[in-house]
C-alpha cells in the first residue's frame, strides 16, 4: 500500500512531464487554389454536391444525376472549364450502381491548365440490361461539352448506360450485331469465354 | 429515310445526287478503321467515323493482370510509341503502391520517352508521305527511325516493345557509354531531319496540298477537346510538359511548337518541330542526368495498392495528352483501368474537317490528325 502510493512520487521528478497528447487528426492543409474551386461548387450548389477529395490539381465531386447537367453547366460558364479529357465508366454491382467519371480541363484560361475536374455521378444499374430500354440511364452533356460525344458512345456500349439526350447514340467500337452483356460490367468474365 | 436491318446498322435512301462511300477498313487510306462518306460530286457532304475493327479489350483485359503483369500488354496500342503509352500508367501505379523512383531513373525515362516520341512521329511520318504519293517521305523516314530504334534497343533490349518503363523506376540500367553514342545518333538525326525540309515541307506540291485544306479553328480546336498536335497547329499552346511537368521535364528548358494556321500543313509540320525538340530535350537529359545510382525502386512480388483510391495521371505523347485513370480497391489488380488517348480525342475533329472537302484531300486531312487506329480501339 505504502509502495503504491510513493513510487509515482518518487518517480516523478525524474520523469518527463508528459506533454498533453497532440491531436492526432492534424487538419490536412489543402492545397489553397483547389479548395477555392471545390467552394465555389460547393457554395453554389449546397448538399447537391459532395466534394470526394482536394488533392494537388484534381478536385473531386460526387453528384446525383439529376444534378450533373446543372453542376457540368456552371463549371463551364462559372469556372472557364472547356473541354472534357476522358469519360470512364465503373461498375459496382454489390452497390447495384454504374458511375460516369468526367475528367475535364481547361485550355483558354491558363490558370487553371494543371487542373482537372472530376465529375462523378451514378446510374440505377440493372442486372439483366437492355441497353438504352432499361433504368440505367444518365442526362448527356453533349449540349454543354461538345468533345464528350464519342466518349458517351463508347460508355454506352460498353456499359449499357444510356445518354438521354445525346444525339448519336449507336455503337462505336463493338460490332453491329454484339448480342452480349456490355463487355466492360464486372458480370461479363473474359474468362471462359 | 432510314430503315434499320441490324441494330447501328442502317440503309439510307440518299437523294440521287448524293452517293454513300466505304472507305476502309480495307482501304489502305483509312488505316484500321472505315469511314463512311456522303459524297456530293467530289465534294464530302456528311463523314462518318467508325473505328472499332481493332479493339482489343486492353481495359477488360488490365482488370485480370497484376501491376506487374499490366505493363506488357498496355503497351500494345501503340506499339511504336510503347514508352509513352506506359507513362501514365507507370506514374498512376507508383501513386497508388506509394514508391518513390530514383532520380536517375526519371533521367532515363525522359530519354526514352523523347527517343519514343521520335520513332513514333518518324513512323507517322512516313505513312503520311506515302499517302500523299511522295516515296521518298516514306523511305527517308523509316530508314533514318533505325537509328532511335537502335539506340532503343541498347537501352533496353527490344527494338519496338519495350516494356521498359516499371513501377519504381526502368526495368535496367543504360548500357556503358551510351551517353556517348546516345548524343553521336541524336545530333546526326537532328542534322538528318532538317534536310526533311527541302524535300517535302517546303516542296510546293505538299503545300498546295495541304494548305488551307482542312481547316480547324482555334474555336473548335477548344470546344471538341483535341490534343497534341492538332490542338497546337490550331494556335493553343498547351503541353503537358510544360504545363504540369512530371518526373524531371520542369528540370528541362523546353520550347513549345505552336501554329495560327489550324490546316494540314500546319498539323503536319508540328510534329517535326517537335522531333527538333525532342533531340534538344534529350541532349539537356543527358548533360544533367545523375551519372550512376539506382534506377529501380524494387517492388515486393504481387504487389498491393495501400487501398481504395482513384489516380488520374496524363503525359504528353506524341500524339497528344494520354490520361490513365486507375480505380484500384486495394487489391492486387487495378479495378478498373481506363486509358484516355490522344487518337481517340482527335477522332471527333475529322467529321468537321471533311465536310466540304474534296474527297481527293481526304487522305491529306486525316493521317494529318496524327491518328492511330489501333490505339483509338484499344
Amino acid at each position: 500500500m505504502m509502495s503504491t502510493e510513493t513510487q509515482p512520487s518518487q518517480v516523478a521528478p525524474n520523469e518527463k512531464p508528459v506533454p498533453p497528447k497532440k491531436p492526432e487528426e492534424t487538419p490536412v492543409e489543402l492545397p489553397v487554389f483547389e479548395k477555392g474551386l471545390s467552394d465555389k461548387i460547393t457554395g453554389k450548389f449546397g448538399d447537391k454536391v459532395e466534394v470526394a477529395f482536394v488533392i494537388e490539381d484534381r478536385v473531386r465531386i460526387n453528384v446525383g444525376r439529376e444534378n450533373v447537367h446543372d453542376v457540368a453547366e456552371f463549371i463551364r460558364d462559372e469556372l472557364n472549364f472547356d473541354h472534357v479529357e476522358s469519360v470512364s465508366g465503373v461498375d459496382f454491382p454489390k452497390e447495384k450502381e454504374i458511375e460516369v467519371v468526367y475528367h475535364i480541363g481547361s485550355y483558354t484560361d491558363s490558370s487553371l491548365s494543371r487542373q482537372i475536374i472530376v465529375l462523378a455521378t451514378r446510374a440505377q444499374r440493372e442486372d439483366n440490361p437492355i441497353p438504352g430500354q432499361d433504368a440505367t440511364k444518365l442526362p448527356t452533356l453533349r449540349d454543354i461539352f461538345y468533345s464528350v460525344e464519342f466518349h458517351e458512345r463508347e460508355i454506352f456500349e460498353m456499359f449499357g448506360v444510356f445518354f438521354e439526350g445525346h444525339p448519336d447514340n449507336r455503337r462505336l467500337l463493338l460490332p453491329e450485331d454484339w448480342a452480349d452483356l456490355p463487355p466492360l460490367r464486372k458480370d461479363f468474365d473474359s474468362r471462359g469465354r | 429515310m432510314a430503315t434499320e436491318i441490324m441494330p447501328g446498322l442502317a440503309l439510307q435512301k440518299v437523294d440521287e445526287r448524293i452517293m454513300t462511300l466505304n472507305v476502309g477498313p480495307q482501304h489502305p487510306g483509312s488505316g484500321h478503321m472505315r469511314i463512311v462518306v456522303q459524297i456530293d460530286g467530289d465534294y464530302i457532304v456528311a463523314c462518318d467515323p467508325d473505328p472499332g475493327y481493332v479493339h482489343r479489350g486492353e481495359e477488360k483485359m488490365a482488370e485480370y493482370r497484376n501491376y506487374i503483369t499490366n505493363i506488357p500488354h498496355l503497351e500494345r496500342p501503340v506499339i511504336h510509341d510503347s514508352c509513352n503509352v506506359l507513362y501514365p500508367y507507370v506514374l498512376g501505379a507508383e501513386e497508388l503502391l506509394g514508391i518513390e523512383v530514383p532520380e536517375r531513373a526519371k533521367y532515363v525515362r525522359v530519354i526514352a520517352s523523347e527517343l519514343n516520341r521520335c520513332i513514333y512521329i518518324m513512323y507517322w511520318l512516313a505513312i503520311y508521305g506515302i499517302f500523299l504519293g511522295h516515296s521518298t517521305m516514306f523511305m527517308w523516314p523509316a530508314g533514318d527511325r533505325e537509328f532511335l530504334i537502335d539506340l532503343m534497343e541498347k537501352m533496353s533490349g527490344a527494338r519496338v516493345t519495350h516494356a521498359h518503363f516499371v513501377p519504381g523506376g526502368v526495368r535496367n540500367d543504360l548500357p556503358a557509354n551510351f551517353e556517348d553514342v546516345c548524343l553521336r545518333h541524336v545530333n546526326y538525326f537532328e542534322k538528318r531531319i532538317k534536310e526533311y525540309a527541302a524535300v517535302f515541307y517546303d516542296n510546293p506540291i505538299l503545300i498546295s496540298r495541304t494548305q488551307d485544306t482542312g481547316v480547324l479553328s482555334k474555336h473548335d480546336a477548344i470546344r471538341l477537346g483535341t490534343t497534341g498536335s492538332v490542338l497546337r497547329a490550331s494556335g493553343v499552346d498547351y503541353d503537358l510538359r510544360i504545363k504540369e511537368p512530371y518526373d524531371v521535364y520542369d528540370e528541362l528548358d523546353i520550347h513549345t511548337n505552336v501554329m495560327k494556321e489550324g490546316d494540314a500543313y500546319a498539323r503536319s509540320r508540328i510534329p517535326w518541330l517537335d522531333m527538333l525538340e525532342s533531340c534538344n530535350i534529350i541532349r539537356q537529359a543527358l548533360q544533367k542526368m545523375p551519372k550512376s545510382g539506382s534506377v529501380r525502386t524494387k517492388l515486393k512480388p504481387n504487389p498491393k495498392t495501400k487501398g481504395p483510391a482513384t489516380v488520374y495521371k496524363r503525359v504528353e505523347s506524341g500524339r497528344g495528352s494520354l490520361g490513365c485513370y486507375i480505380v484500384s480497391d486495394g487489391k492486387t489488380e487495378p479495378y478498373r483501368l481506363k486509358l484516355s488517348v490522344p487518337s481517340f480525342r482527335n477522332l471527333i475533329a475529322l467529321p468537321h474537317l471533311l465536310k466540304g472537302e474534296k474527297l481527293g484531300n481526304m487522305p491529306s486531312v486525316y493521317w494529318s490528325l496524327n491518328y492511330w487506329p489501333v490505339e483509338a480501339d484499344r
